[in-house]
């Protein structure tokens, strides 16, 4: 890993056996942009790092982890099966925010992961212990 | 402190980068470090050497690539990103390299803060 930083002020220290809690938070509806699935792309890379992650649903991010979707009519890749597959990757803790999904009709039901529903203020007290937080 | 970089907007239509160079700029000269800023999202448009903005603005990229030189400062493009958005080595400014996105995760690691700048 160190090789591949350029020789910048990093190659110093060494990254390994460094275990940091990293937070993606998903804001964003799952097209549209595409923010939310670069944000997959981020987490996936991050699970080979052996670093403690989680992610976050709120406002219209919730919608990234709806279950049913359907994108053939607008010709873009449906990727919500990733989300899935994240487990696989030893990420298991997905958190989303209780109000978003009230504001928005939703149920955990209605969600194609197992996820642990919290409020707003819940979230920010477990954000606040987090080292590094990524918001997309 | 040590601090690591990300920008997920591209050039021009959004503040993000103009504020992430400020605070760069700025953590610089108040003695702080910043070993590297990662491009990501519409961020990699930064690196475009095809960016040509009229005279009486400022010229984004060369901004970044002056202050990367100034002061070590590892310029990173993230490289899914930057292919499917036409960033590639021979139009790549100076200054940035492309790379992938364990760059980000390993920057969010070993900097004491990591500062998203994006929408």
């Amino acid at each position: 890993m160190t090789e591949s930083t350029g020789g910048i002020d990093f190659e110093d220290e060494d990254a390994s056996g460094v275990i940091k809690k990293f937070m993606f938070v998903n804001r964003k509806a799952p097209y549209g942009t595409i923010y939310a699935l670069e944000s997959l792309e981020v987490v996936l890379i991050s699970a080979a790092f052996d670093q403690d992650v989680s992610l976050t649903f709120m406002d219209d991010g919730v919608y990234q982890i709806v279950k049913g979707q359907h994108t053939k009519a607008i010709d873009v890749k449906n990727f919500s099966p990733t989300y899935r597959a994240l487990e696989g990757y030893d990420i298991e803790k997905l958190y989303v925010e209780k109000e978003s999904l009230e504001q928005r009709g939703l149920t955990e039901a209605d969600l194609l992961v197992d996820v642990q529903v919290m409020s707003s203020a819940e979230i920010a007290k477990i954000m606040s212990e987090q080292d590094v937080v990524i918001s997309f | 402190m040590k601090f690591a970089i990300m920008i997920n907007e591209g050039v021009y239509q959004h503040q993000s980068t103009d504020s992430a160079y400020q605070f760069v700029k700025a953590a610089i000269e108040k003695g702080h470090e910043v070993p590297r800023v990662f491009f990501y999202h519409d961020g990699v448009y930064n690196a475009s050497s095809l960016t040509d903005p009229p005279k009486d603005d400022r010229n984004i990229v060369m901004r970044w690539a002056k202050l990367a030189k100034e002061h070590n400062i590892d310029m990173v493009v993230c490289v899914a990103a930057a292919l499917r958005r036409g960033i590639k080595e021979e139009n790549l400014a100076e200054g940035f390299r492309i790379s992938g996105l364990g760059q980000l995760v390993e920057a969010g690691i070993q900097a004491d803060r990591l500062v998203v700048f994006g929408d």
